[in-house]
């Protein structure tokens, strides 16, 4: 029992730092159909800047997490202006996988050539770095600080996109682009948005599952293609499917690491592999024709 | 990409198999090159043979195919553990163990095959991953078979044709490989350019179309698929011989997106431009490496940047069209 619960709580905050990670990957995937491998990498950077933000200016944590996401939108602008803007819905998935891969070698080595090529902790408050009594049992409470930053952020999403004006644009602009902009609608206004807005989340699942996906030198590559899976089971621009998909991955490879530390890697990638081959367009996506 | 013209409509040609002697002499030309000029490098040299064998295998789904993958080392991973298989366990005359590489290569392109080109744009990356991860996974886990993260050793090839012994010097290595690298790429000049290899280019241009004239597009894709993995098993098949060693790195993921970069450096869609790219990618590694991995990585970042954005078609499409010109002005004069 004992061990049930902990695997479940693991597995619900893996699955969430999953979550808010892919999701802004997931809405970009959605909306600009742009297969953005940097995605890991922009994360990254939120990261090292959050890590830097609290061990070197000694700032609390929730201001480096802002500091983190404000300077990962703003690291990311020129990129959006000068590349990403050209593959945009129109190119085929070979250029854009070659040019998020440059991107990502690119993010990597500058990084670490400021940074310094080593491990970076983030250093939990006080309040966070605890156990916390809920009444029948201690639970660590980051875990449940993450648990709350996933549900917070599903909920906010739904609101954002369901029942504001913004929202309302930016499904128009997912379903036919080339209508909404002929109704007025200025989608590359709603791309750069939904670009930062993706950037942003990014950063943010970064800083605060730094815990669970430790930030490295290779952080973007080695979470690459975790974060593309959840995408592609969820389907792409669904944030039920990402959910869902995240916190079905999360509980398949904690229960695979508890229970068969040997073959964790190969059952996961087989489940992924059956998956996406009976459902190409993911659990909940759609088909874009 | 998707312009891309064929030019080698058949038009009358005045020597039989000129494309292919061309090609062959080019090879053994760059070859004896290499191994006057830098006798002391043969190691690093048969290495880039070997790698130019999953940079070719490569371009036939890629470039030819236009499949988006990121997962083929899996190929080469299979042929060179297959090879090395062989080899510790007794087969050690070089030419079985090619032969036990190509026949693993096949297999594995073939099941990949059937996985990867069923669909097209993210599910296709993301099964293409999923396939590599899944044999890099078994290669890591069954290391009762393959060794595991130490690596597979102890691969001591016998004499080619009985006759000359792989030396420390790695000339015996490095003759053998240019020799199959040759015999390779003649085969297939002659594979692209035959009916099938052109209706490929053409599902590549425009799938639709080409399902709309009566081509069954998956099966065309899957037996490519095969050819290709021949071809990138023959490759680590040489690697696993010539270095004696395979690791946990033939199979990696890094390993896939490099050839990847390597194929788009060069240019997709032509042999030469597959072979231009590993030899300018492996040469500048093997120089700019060893000095900082992490300004490696940035240069590779920005190369891969540049080369997307000002030359999407690669280094070989200036030489190339400058060599049509050129043949064009030749035909008015």
């Amino acid at each position: 029992m004992r061990t049930i619960f902990s695997i479940m709580t693991d597995a619900v905050a893996y699955g969430m730092v999953l979550f808010i990670i892919s999701i802004g990957l997931s809405i970009m995937m959605g909306l600009m159909r742009v297969v953005n491998l940097a995605h890991g990498a922009f994360a990254m950077i939120g990261g090292y800047l959050a890590s830097y933000a609290i061990r070197d200016l000694h700032v609390h944590y929730s201001v480096a997490i802002l500091m983190a996401v404000i300077g990962t939108i703003i690291v990311s602008i020129p990129f959006e202006i000068l590349l990403y803007r050209r593959i945009y819905r129109k190119s085929d998935p070979l250029i854009q996988v070659l040019m998020t891969i440059g991107i990502t070698f690119f993010i990597i080595g500058i990084v670490n050539f400021i940074f310094g090529p080593s491990l970076k902790s983030i250093p939990l408050p006080q309040t966070l770095s605890g156990p916390l009594d809920i009444g029948f049992r201690m639970l660590p409470t980051h875990r449940i600080f993450v648990i709350a930053c996933g549900v917070v952020t599903a909920l906010a999403l739904w609101l954002l996109i369901e029942k504001t004006e913004f929202g309302i644009k930016l499904r128009a602009s997912v379903d036919h682009s080339g209508m909404a902009d002929a109704l007025g609608i200025r989608t590359e206004i709603i791309y750069a948005v939904t670009f930062a807005l993706a950037i942003g989340l990014g950063a943010f699942g970064g800083v605060v599952g730094a815990e669970i996906l430790p930030i490295e030198p290779f952080y973007a590559l080695r979470y690459m293609v975790t974060f593309l899976v959840v995408v592609s089971v969820g389907g792409a621009g669904s944030i039920l499917g990402a959910l869902s998909a995240s916190l079905l991955l999360g509980l398949a490879d904690t229960t695979g690491k508890y229970l068969a530390p040997e073959f964790g890697d190969f059952f996961f990638y087989l489940s992924v592999i059956v998956i996406v081959f009976l459902f190409p367009h993911g659990l909940f996506g759609r088909s874009h024709a | 990409m998707s312009e891309i013209v064929v030019t080698h409509v058949p038009h009358k040609r005045s020597i039989p198999f000129g494309q292919e002697a061309v090609g062959a002499l080019s090879i053994i030309a760059l070859g004896a090159i290499g191994y006057f000029l830098y006798p002391d490098d043969l190691a690093f040299l048969t290495r880039l043979i070997g790698i130019a064998f999953l940079v070719l295998s490569l371009d036939l789904v890629t470039g030819y195919c236009g499949v988006a993958t990121l997962g083929h080392a899996a190929q080469f991973g299979v042929g060179a553990y297959a090879a090395g298989i062989a080899c510790v366990r007794g087969i050690t005359d070089p030419v079985a163990l090619l032969a036990v590489g190509v026949f693993a290569g096949t297999i594995m392109g073939l099941i990949s095959g059937a996985l990867i080109t069923r669909f097209r744009g993210l599910p296709q990356l993301v099964l293409s991953i999923a396939v590599g991860q899944l044999v890099a996974a078994l290669a890591n886990k069954l290391s009762w078979l393959t060794g595991g993260s130490d690596g597979l050793s102890g691969i001591t090839p016998g004499k080619v044709f009985g006759i000359f012994n792989f030396d420390m010097y790695s000339r015996t290595a490095f003759l053998f490989s240019l020799g199959v690298l040759v015999i390779v790429f003649v085969l297939l000049q002659r594979f692209v350019r035959s009916p099938f290899g052109l209706m490929c280019r053409g599902i590549k241009d425009d799938d639709l179309r080409a399902r709309m004239i009566g081509v069954s597009i998956y099966p065309r894709l899957v037996v490519m698929y095969g050819v290709a993995g021949a071809v990138a098993g023959i490759g680590g098949a040489l690697t696993a011989i010539s270095t004696g060693v395979v690791g946990l790195d033939s199979v990696s993921f890094e390993r896939s997106a490099e050839v990847l970069v390597m194929l788009v450096l060069g240019g997709a869609g032509h042999l030469w431009g597959a072979l231009a790219g590993t030899v300018i990618f492996m040469i500048f590694e093997h120089i700019v490496a060893a000095a900082n991995p992490f300004h490696w990585m940035t240069l590779v970042g920005l190369l891969l940047i540049l080369i997307v954005v000002f030359a999407p078609r690669g280094l070989i499409e200036p030489v190339l069209s400058l060599a049509s010109r050129f043949k064009r002005k030749g035909e008015a004069a």
